[in-house]
């Protein structure tokens, strides 16, 4: 008996939607003989996890403010590595737009109510520094070759170190200076009034307060998915994720493609910087347990990959896994397992991961060949 | 002789370059072998968690019990690497993403919190730690006291480590057919050497040198329980692979270059020495560097000069190769 693993030569439509619904069915599955094995229940903690997510009052608020970051970092994922080009780098992007956006608010911001054109800048601000930090790694894969992989990863790092030293380590213009709280413990200098972003309120009674940088994610969804499927950009893209050497053939500028694309996909990432310091915590969050405890950057890579690198999909994913996100925080402590939403995470990408084959491949048991061939 | 800044530096960077230069051994076993491991910050923190639990667990002589956690850290470790295995090997997945998912599964927001918090393991002190192995007469001697001499048995065993796996790659056969899966695993098909096997045994092993690395923190460096205790040693660990060439006596050189550095801003505070943003520059120096020595590497295809392997973060399959 031997496995054997045939690639299929036509990919059924029906895995689009059946792989990434499986794995989280298996992940659940498995989760729960963990749980089970550790002496827990799992229904009870299953329960308790979606009403936390998505049923309890003000669960879906706090669920939309974890899906935003996850939907921007997922997006900028998507954007890249649907070329095959690995930017892991989106923490780190993520953390210059937040520096980018709330410097351009510190700097124009005023008082009165929020003003369309200091978000605006907020907003550019945030694109840029994503994407000059995503650009470092972009220009060494261009011109030097070097694999974006690790290095973007490094950046990532750096990034987390500039973050804590701008409100830790130093008196930096991000940093509030003034006040008691202020020499008892550091924290980032507060936005302006007209540079907080506002909410827009779904309905009175049960408050669900949409973020803007919610309704900024879904627009840049849409115009990652325009520029991926209706134009000759986006087509371009795709040949070379497919294959280089066919790209070059056909005359398509790689370079400039992979800087593009690198600065895109750090733009976006920028932009949830922006949208986490505009819609959230207005200052700048330099706490090494705050901002950079949650590692939105590297969800976002789950939650795109689950998405498989669509952007309206990544969209829904974000949804999921920020509940998820979402019930973990609100749920810790108390004789809530800490650590399960990590798990169930990680059980969900393997299972998309392994999923992917199948659908890719046939997989069959065959009897080992008998030794008539050798005889031949 | 022994209280000045660059003995203090150097000894700091022996101890905290350990679990780096475990870590590290064990990714470039799994790289030279062609697999890519991203979860090593993953494998560390259920080994480390894994190791605790084994010494406030078991109660026997202080030198069994240690042993014991080593090796089941050692075993926790190459468990998670046997999902990657399985996911890039078998399955064939993207290695990049299923190392990425290995450090979220088992990582400080996964399942070494979770078994932390399910054992019960946070608050306490470790019930048995490693010392230092010499007597305290020849930690004493000048500079080579505090340095070579005032360590724990961990970081003599990493020597040992050291030794081994640069004798294993170089002159041994099984080393030599690993180098051969991760240059070339069409050529070593032919040959008749079996790039899956040879995948899955460096792959495991790597990961049981993370465990290892982990168990460092916990038995050893700060020995308690503290969700994320290894505080991203594992991406250091990945990045000194490339920044030693893919060779394990310069993993030590960096390793302890790297452990310097940590050891740095502390020990300028406590003497009161300002060198500018000391925390920044001293933390970040490691990253950096490493982007540096990437550069360098990728320049002109020197990287196949200098030792990548150039099967690395590829599948094998047989029928497409």
């Amino acid at each position: 008996m031997r496995l054997t693993i045939e690639r299929r030569l036509e990919q059924p439509r029906w895995r689009v939607v059946v792989v990434p619904v499986g794995s989280v069915l298996f992940a659940l599955l498995v989760a729960g003989v963990v749980l089970v094995v550790t002496g827990h229940d799992p229904i009870s903690t299953y329960h308790k996890l979606f009403e936390a997510a998505f049923v309890q009052t003000g669960a879906l608020n706090q669920t939309l403010i974890a899906a935003t970051p996850l939907a921007f970092t997922g997006l900028a994922a998507a954007a890249a590595f649907r070329m095959r080009l690995y930017n892991i780098g989106g923490e780190g992007q993520l953390y210059l737009g937040a520096i980018f956006g709330a410097g351009i608010g510190l700097l124009v911001g005023g008082n009165g109510s929020a003003s369309p054109g200091v978000i605006a800048a907020m907003v550019a601000a945030g694109c840029l520094g994503g994407a000059l930090w995503a650009a470092i790694p972009g220009v060494l894969r261009a011109f030097l070759g070097t694999s974006e992989i690790l290095t973007s990863l490094m950046l990532n790092y750096v990034a987390a170190y500039l973050l804590t030293y701008l409100i830790f380590q130093s008196q930096s213009y991000w940093r509030e200076t003034k006040g008691f709280n202020a020499t008892v413990f550091p924290t980032g200098k507060p936005l302006p009034p007209n540079a907080v972003w506002p909410t827009w309120n779904l309905s009175a009674q049960g408050g669900i307060a949409v973020p803007l940088g919610a309704f900024f994610a879904i627009g840049a969804a849409v115009v990652l998915w325009v520029l991926y499927k209706r134009t000759r950009f986006g087509f371009e893209v795709q040949v070379l994720g497919d294959s280089e050497g066919a790209a070059r053939y056909a005359g398509v500028r790689v370079r400039r493609k992979i800087l593009a694309v690198m600065a895109i996909s750090g733009a976006i990432a920028g932009l949830g910087g922006a949208s986490q310091v505009g819609d959230f915590s207005h200052a700048l969050d330099g706490d090494p347990n705050g901002l950079q405890k949650q590692g939105y950057g590297y969800s976002g890579i789950v939650v795109a990959a689950l998405g498989r690198y669509n952007p309206l999909a990544v969209l829904i994913v974000a949804l999921l896994i920020g509940g998820l996100d979402n019930a973990g925080n609100t749920l810790q402590g108390a004789d809530f397992p800490s650590g399960l939403v990590g798990v169930i995470q990680g059980i969900i990408l393997f299972s998309a991961l392994g999923g992917e084959l199948l659908v890719r491949h046939r997989v069959r048991i065959t009897r080992r060949a008998p030794a008539v061939e050798a005889a031949a | 002789m022994n209280n000045s800044l660059l003995v203090a530096l150097l000894a700091s960077g022996v101890a905290y370059g350990t679990p780096l230069l475990f870590g590290s051994l064990g990714e470039l076993l799994a790289e030279r072998s062609g697999v890519l491991n991203l979860g090593v910050e993953g494998m560390m923190l259920v080994g480390a968690v894994m190791g605790f639990w084994t010494v406030q667990r078991v109660h026997a002589g202080a030198a069994v019990t240690l042993t014991l956690a080593v090796v089941v850290a050692a075993f926790s470790g190459a468990a998670m690497a046997l999902i990657h295995a399985f996911l890039v090997i078998t399955l064939r997945a993207n290695q990049i993403v299923s190392g990425l998912a290995l450090t979220i599964f088992a990582g400080a927001m996964g399942l070494s919190s979770y078994l932390g918090s399910t054992l019960n393991l946070s608050g306490a002190p470790a019930a048995q730690t490693f010392h230092a192995f010499f007597p305290q007469s020849m930690q004493n001697w000048p500079i080579v006291g505090p340095i070579v001499f005032g360590q724990n048995a961990l970081v003599y065993l990493s020597w040992v480590c050291v030794v081994a796996v640069g004798y294993y790659l170089a002159r041994t056969r099984p080393g030599l057919n690993v180098r051969a899966v991760g240059e070339a695993p069409g050529a070593a098909d032919a040959m008749g050497i079996s790039v899956v096997k040879y995948r899955y045994i460096h792959t495991l092993v790597g990961g049981a040198f993370a465990g290892v690395a982990g168990s460092t923190f916990t038995l050893a460096l700060t020995p308690q329980w503290v969700n994320g205790i290894t505080g991203g040693a594992g991406w250091i660990a990945i990045a000194l692979v490339i920044f030693a060439f893919w060779r394990p006596e310069l993993c030590l050189v960096g390793a302890y270059f790297f452990g310097a550095l940590q050891a740095l801003a502390p020990e300028l505070q406590a003497r009161s020495i300002s060198l500018g943003p000391t925390e920044l520059w001293t933390n970040a120096v490691p990253y950096v560097a490493t982007i540096v020595v990437l550069v360098v590497v990728s320049w002109r295809g020197a990287a196949r000069r200098l030792g990548a392997p150039a099967a690395l973060g590829v599948s094998y399959v047989r029928e497409e190769a």
